[in-house]
C-alpha cells in the first residue's frame, strides 16, 4: 500500500492504495467519486477520461501511484461550487447530447479541454476532441451540438 | 378502410414540444445511480474462469489454493450450482438443452464461464481465479452454422441429439401460386454476421439475501421481460421473495443487458453467504467473450417472385441462424420480424423456413429490433436486386410496391394488421430532405474521375409495442397473449404528482414519458410531476423497456391513470359545483360552471377536498387521489388461426433512408459523405429524445453494415475481445445525419406516438449496403454480406481488376 497525495478539483486529497489499483478504481472507490466510468478498461472507449494537469487522460491505464502530487479534474469537477450544474453540464442537458449517460461524464471531460483552448471550436476541432469517445446512444450530433452550444455561452459570458 | 391520418404538430400543450428530458438532470451532473455506484456495507466482489476450450470435458477442478487465499469468501462450480438451482430460461421445448450459469461437465464455447471466486475485493478475486486448477479434454468443435446441420457434426448438447434447435416452415397465402404467375424470379444469399449492442457500461448485478425478510434484492444494469420470475425460477424461491430495484440506471442496452446467469450466480453465492452482498461486474473481456450477449448471425436464403413492371408478388425465405451455445430467447428473434416480414410493400404471399442452431459460440440474447434489422436488410437487399435486374429506378420499385396511404389498417399475409402509414409521403420528404438530384450530380461527378461512388436507399418498417405471440408461434406450449404494461399515479394534498413505472430505464427517458403525458392528460407543469422507478414487490406488471414499447405502452398506461384520476375529479367538482359532470369546462387544473365561469374549483382546492374533505366527497368515492392502470397491448391477445396467421405487435413507424458513400478502391474503404432520413413514429411525444434514438439507431446500424464483428476462428477461439478488435464507430465514422420527421398518428395509441427505440438501427445497415452495392455495380460486382468490412470489399475489388 502506498499513501498518494493528490488534488482533485481543486481539493487536496489523499488515500492510499495498493501498487496495482488504476486511477479510475482510485478514484471510484477509494475517493467516492463516481462519475468517472469504467467501460473498457484498455484505453479505447473514453468514458474514464479525466483531466490530469490540464490535458486529458484514460484513467484505466494511469496507476493511482502515477497520479501522486499532480492534480486531477473529473466530471464532478464541471459542477459548480453549489453543486449545481457547470455551463458544460447545463448545455449538455439543453441539447440532449446523452442518452444513458454513461459516456456522458467522460465527453465532458473531453468538452471541458477543448473549450478551455477554444470557445469557438470548428466541428473538425470538436470530433478531434470527442473521437477517442465512444457513445453507443446518440450518434454523436447532439453531443456536437451541446459542445457548440457551452462554447457559445462560455463565450458569451466572457 | 379510414382515411389517412396525416397531421404534423398536434395541438397539445407538453407532448411534441421541444422540452428539457428529465433524466438528463441527474445524469449530466454526473449523478447517475449505476449498478458500479452501488456500494453495500460488506459486500464482496466476484471474478470468473473462463473455459480456455471453445468444447472440452471438463475432468476435474481443483478450487483448494484458490479457497485458502485470505480475503477468500467461496469459489463456486458448476457442479455444485447447477446441484442448487434449475436451469435457466429456454424459450423453445428443448428440455435436454440446460444452460446454468457455469459449465457443468462440458464447455461449450471459448469464454464459458467455469468457476467463480468471491472475495473482498476484485483484485483479491481474480488472484484467486488464477489459483484454480482445471482439467479439460479438448474436443472438436462446431462453429459454423451450416456446417452445424451436417450429420456428423459435433453435438453441441448431447442429449438434445440434434444441433437443431426449431426448424419451421410457414406458408402465409398462394406463395405456389404467385410463384407460378410470376414473370420472373431471383434468387440470392445475404448474410448478416454475428454482432450486437455492445452498451458502453458492462452487465453488473448485485445481489443481497434478506434472511428476515426472505426476499432476495437484486440492483442490475437489467433490461428483460420476466427477469424476478426467471430468478424465482432458477433459485426456486417464491417470486414474492425475489424484489429487483428498478432505480438503478442502466448505461445503454439495446437489447442485450439480459445477465440472468450473472444475476443467478450473485445471488446463489448470497444466500450460501448467510446474506452477505455480492457483486459481479463483468470486465470487458468477460463481456464480449463470456457475457452470453452477442446478437444475430444469420444466412438468408431469399427468392423472390416479380413481374417484368417491377410489381413483388411473393417471397421464399429462409432464415437460418446461429443461436450460440445457449439459446435463451434469442432463436424467437427467427419469430418477431414475421410481424413486418413483407417490408411495406403489397407482397401478397411469403414462404418463410425458420432454423436456428446451436453453436460453440456465445450465447445470442435480443438484440435492438429482435431479428428486424437483418430482415430489413434482406428484404431491401431483394427489392434493389429486382430494380437492377429490370432496370427500374430504386425509388420507382418502391413506389410501385408500396402500400397505399388509404389502404390502412392493411393486413399482410402473415396476419398482422398494419396500423397506419403514408409511406409515399415520407418518401418524398426524405427525397427533398436528402436531395436525391443533388446526390446523384455529386455521385456522378465522384465516378467521372475514376473513383467508387454510390448512392443507398432504404424503405423500411419498425413494428413496435411487442406482444409476444411470436413465442406463441415457435412454441405452443407458450399460451401467453398479453404483454401488458402498468403504471400508477398518486396526487398528494398538495396537489402535486408523482407517477409510478415498474422497470428500469437505459437512455430512453421513460421519466420524462410519463410525466409529459400525465401532464398532458391533466394539464399540469410535466417538470413538477416526479416519476418513480417502483421495485418489482413494489411496482404494477411490466414487460420491460423492450419491442420499441415504451412510448406505446408505458405512455398508454400513463395516460389510462391519469384519465382516471381526472374522472374522479370531475366528479368531486360537478358534485361540489352542483351541476351536472357534462356542464363543466376544465383548463390547467380547474373545473369551471360552463354556464357561471365564475364558479370553479381550483386543482389544490380539490386536491383539499380528496385527501381531507370526506364529508364534501360524493356518496361512495374512495379518498385521495390515487390511480393504477394496466394496459393491455391494443390489437393483441388472440392466439394464431389455423393458418397461422395473428396480430404480432400493433404499431408499426416507417423510415426512409438515403446515403452517398464513397470507396477508396485501393483499401476498400467506405466513407459516408452524406446521411439523410425521414422518420414517421406518427406523435413524437419528446422530439429531442426521438431524434437522438433515430441518430443513434443509424450510428449503430453503420457499424453493423461496415465494422462491426464477433469473429471466432475456424479452431473455435474468439478473435473479438477488446475495442482494438470489435470496432464500433466513433465520431469520425458517423457523418453528420439530416433528419426530418413526418407524422402519421397510430389510431390505436394515446396520442398517436409508434415506436422510435430501435430507430435508424432498423434501416441503416440496408441503406448503407445499397450504398456500397450501387458503386459496386459500376464494375458488375456486388457484396450481400454484413458487415461490408474494407476488407472484404477491398479482396472483391481487386479480384475483378485481375481478371
Ligand atoms: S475505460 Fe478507460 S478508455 Fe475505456
Ligand atoms: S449516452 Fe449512452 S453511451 Fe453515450
Amino acid at each position: 500500500m502506498s499513501m498518494i497525495k493528490l488534488t482533485v478539483n481543486g481539493v487536496a486529497r489523499s488515500a492510499s492504495a495498493e501498487p496495482r489499483m488504476s486511477l479510475l478504481d482510485f478514484l471510484r472507490e477509494n475517493l467516492g467519486l463516481n462519475a468517472t466510468h469504467m467501460g473498457c478498461e484498455h484505453g479505447v472507449c473514453g468514458a474514464c477520461s479525466v483531466i490530469l494537469d490540464g490535458a486529458p487522460v484514460r484513467s484505466c491505464l494511469l496507476f493511482a501511484v502515477q497520479a501522486d502530487g499532480h492534480a486531477i479534474t473529473t466530471a464532478e469537477g464541471l459542477r459548480k461550487d453549489d453543486g449545481t450544474p457547470g455551463v458544460i453540464m447545463d448545455s449538455f442537458m439543453e441539447a440532449h447530447g446523452l442518452q444513458c449517460g454513461y459516456c456522458t461524464p467522460g465527453m465532458m471531460i473531453a468538452a471541458h479541454a477543448l473549450l478551455e483552448q477554444t470557445t469557438s471550436p470548428s466541428d473538425d476541432e470538436i470530433h478531434e476532441a470527442i473521437g477517442g469517445n465512444l457513445c453507443r446512444c446518440t450518434g454523436y450530433a447532439q453531443i456536437v451540438e451541446a459542445i457548440r452550444l457551452a462554447g457559445r455561452r462560455m463565450k458569451d459570458a466572457s | 378502410m379510414t382515411a389517412p391520418l396525416d397531421s404534423h404538430a398536434p395541438n397539445t400543450r407538453y407532448v411534441a414540444r421541444k422540452r428539457r428530458v428529465t433524466e438528463d438532470k441527474r445524469l449530466a451532473a454526473g449523478r447517475g445511480n449505476f449498478v458500479q455506484d452501488i456500494v453495500l456495507p460488506g459486500m464482496l466482489h466476484v471474478a470468473v474462469l473462463a473455459s480456455p476450450h471453445p468444447r472440452a470435458k471438463i475432468l476435474s477442478i481443483d478450487t483448494s489454493a484458490a479457497l485458502a487465499l485470505p480475503g477468500v469468501a467461496a469459489v463456486l462450480t458448476g457442479a455444485q450450482l447447477s446441484a442448487a438451482t434449475n436451469p435457466l430460461y429456454g424459450g423453445l421445448p428443448t428440455p435436454e438443452v440446460k444452460w446454468y450459469p457455469l459449465a457443468v461437465d462440458l464447455t461449450r464455447y471459448a469464454g464459458e464461464w467455469v468457476a467463480v471466486v468471491a472475495a473482498t475485493s476484485r483484485g483479491l478475486a481474480e488472484d484467486a481465479i488464477e489459483l484454480i486448477a482445471v482439467e479439460y479434454e479438448s474436443l472438436p468443435c462446431i462453429i459454423d452454422p451450416e456446417a452445424a446441420l451436417l450429420p456428423d457434426a459435433p453435438l453441441v448438447h448431447p442429449g438434445h441429439k440434434s444441433n437443431v434447435l426449431y426448424r419451421q416452415t410457414f406458408t402465409w397465402g398462394p406463395v405456389a401460386d404467385d410463384f407460378a404467375k410470376a414473370e420472373d424470379t431471383l434468387t440470392f444469399r445475404a448474410r448478416w454476421n454475428r454482432s450486437s449492442t455492445v452498451p458502453i457500461e458492462t452487465f453488473g448485478a448485485l445481489a443481497r439475501w434478506d434472511i428476515g425478510r426472505e426476499i432476495i434484492e437484486i440492483w442490475a444494469s437489467i433490461q428483460m421481460p420476466n427477469y424476478a420470475e426467471q430468478i424465482a425460477a432458477s433459485l426456486r424461491i417464491p417470486l414474492n421473495s425475489v424484489k429487483v430495484h428498478h432505480d438503478v440506471d442502466v448505461g445503454g442496452s439495446y437489447g442485450v443487458k439480459r445477465g440472468i446467469k450473472h444475476t443467478i450466480i450473485v445471488a446463489h453465492l448470497s444466500r450460501m453467504l448467510g446474506g452477505v452482498p455480492v457483486r459481479l461486474i463483468e470486465d470487458r473481456l468477460d463481456n464480449m467473450s463470456g457475457g452470453d450477449a452477442h446478437g444475430p448471425d444469420r444466412i438468408f436464403d431469399t427468392t423472390v417472385a416479380f413481374d417484368k413492371n417491377g410489381s413483388i408478388r411473393s417471397l421464399k425465405i429462409r432464415a437460418l441462424d446461429d443461436a450460440g451455445a445457449y439459446p435463451g430467447r434469442g432463436p424467437f428473434q427467427l419469430g418477431k420480424p414475421i410481424a413486418a416480414l413483407v417490408g411495406p410493400y403489397t407482397i401478397n404471399s411469403v414462404e418463410y423456413e425458420a432454423i436456428s442452431v446451436t453453436t460453440n459460440k456465445t450465447g445470442q440474447v435480443p438484440v435492438r429490433g429482435f431479428g428486424q434489422s437483418p430482415t430489413n436488410f434482406m428484404i431491401e437487399t431483394a427489392v434493389d436486386k429486382v430494380a437492377r435486374h429490370l432496370g427500374l429506378d430504386r425509388l420507382e420499385i418502391r413506389r410501385r410496391n408500396f402500400i397505399a396511404p388509404n389502404a390502412f389498417p392493411y393486413e399482410i399475409p402473415t396476419g398482422t394488421k398494419y396500423d397506419s402509414g403514408n409511406y409515399p409521403a415520407v418518401l418524398d420528404k426524405g427525397i427533398a430532405l436528402a436531395d436525391w438530384q443533388h446526390l446523384t450530380l455529386r455521385r456522378d461527378a465522384i465516378r467521372k474521375e475514376g473513383r467508387l461512388a454510390g448512392i443507398g436507399v432504404a424503405t423500411c418498417l419498425e413494428p413496435g409495442g411487442g406482444n409476444n405471440m411470436f413465442e406463441y408461434l415457435m412454441n405452443p406450449a407458450a399460451e401467453i397473449t398479453t404483454f401488458m404494461e402498468g403504471c400508477g399515479i398518486r396526487v398528494d394534498s398538495s396537489g402535486r404528482i408523482t407517477g409510478i413505472m415498474g422497470t428500469t430505464t437505459s437512455g430512453q427517458g421513460h421519466e420524462t414519458l410519463v410525466a409529459t403525458i400525465m401532464g398532458e392528460e391533466l394539464e399540469r407543469e410535466p417538470d413538477d410531476i416526479r416519476v418513480l422507478h417502483a421495485d418489482s414487490l413494489a411496482g404494477l406488471p411490466t414487460r420491460s423497456p423492450v419491442a420499441s414499447r415504451m412510448a406505446i405502452m408505458l405512455g398508454g398506461a400513463a395516460a389510462g391513470a391519469a384519465r382516471k384520476i381526472k374522472d374522479k375529479l370531475i366528479k368531486i367538482a360537478a358534485h361540489n359545483l352542483g351541476v351536472g359532470e357534462s356542464e363543466l369546462d376544465y383548463d390547467g387544473g380547474t373545473f369551471f360552471d360552463r354556464a357561471n365561469p365564475a364558479r370553479k374549483l381550483t386543482w389544490e382546492q380539490l386536491c383539499i377536498i380528496a385527501h381531507r374533505q370526506y364529508h364534501k366527497l360524493p356518496a361512495g368515492l374512495e379518498p385521495g387521489l390515487q390511480a393504477e392502470y394496466v394496459w393491455q397491448v391494443p390489437g393483441g391477445g388472440q392466439l394464431p388461426d389455423a393458418q397461422d396467421k395473428v396480430q404480432l405487435y400493433p404499431c408499426f413507424s416507417f423510415q426512409a433512408h438515403f446515403a452517398l458513400i464513397e470507396i477508396d478502391p485501393g483499401t476498400g474503404k467506405v466513407s459516408i459523405l452524406d446521411y439523410a432520413l425521414a422518420h414517421d413514429c406518427g406523435t413524437v411525444i419528446n422530439p429531442d429524445i426521438v431524434r437522438g434514438m433515430i441518430i443513434g439507431g443509424v450510428a449503430h446500424g453503420i457499424g453493423a453494415a461496415l465494422y462491426e464483428q464477433f469473429t471466432y476462428a475456424p479452431d473455435g477461439q474468439f478473435m473479438s475481445a477488446t475495442f482494438a478488435d470489435y470496432l464500433m464507430p466513433s465520431v469520425f465514422e458517423v457523418p453528420f445525419v439530416r433528419d426530418v420527421e413526418h407524422c402519421t398518428p397510430s389510431p390505436l395509441t394515446s396520442h398517436g406516438q409508434k415506436g422510435s427505440g430501435e430507430g435508424g438501427y432498423l434501416g441503416a445497415p440496408a441503406c448503407i449496403a445499397s450504398a456500397v452495392n450501387d458503386a459496386l455495380s459500376t464494375r458488375n460486382l456486388c457484396l450481400d454480406s454484413l458487415p461490408m468490412h474494407m476488407m472484404k470489399i477491398e479482396a472483391l475489388l481487386n479480384g475483378d481488376s485481375q481478371t
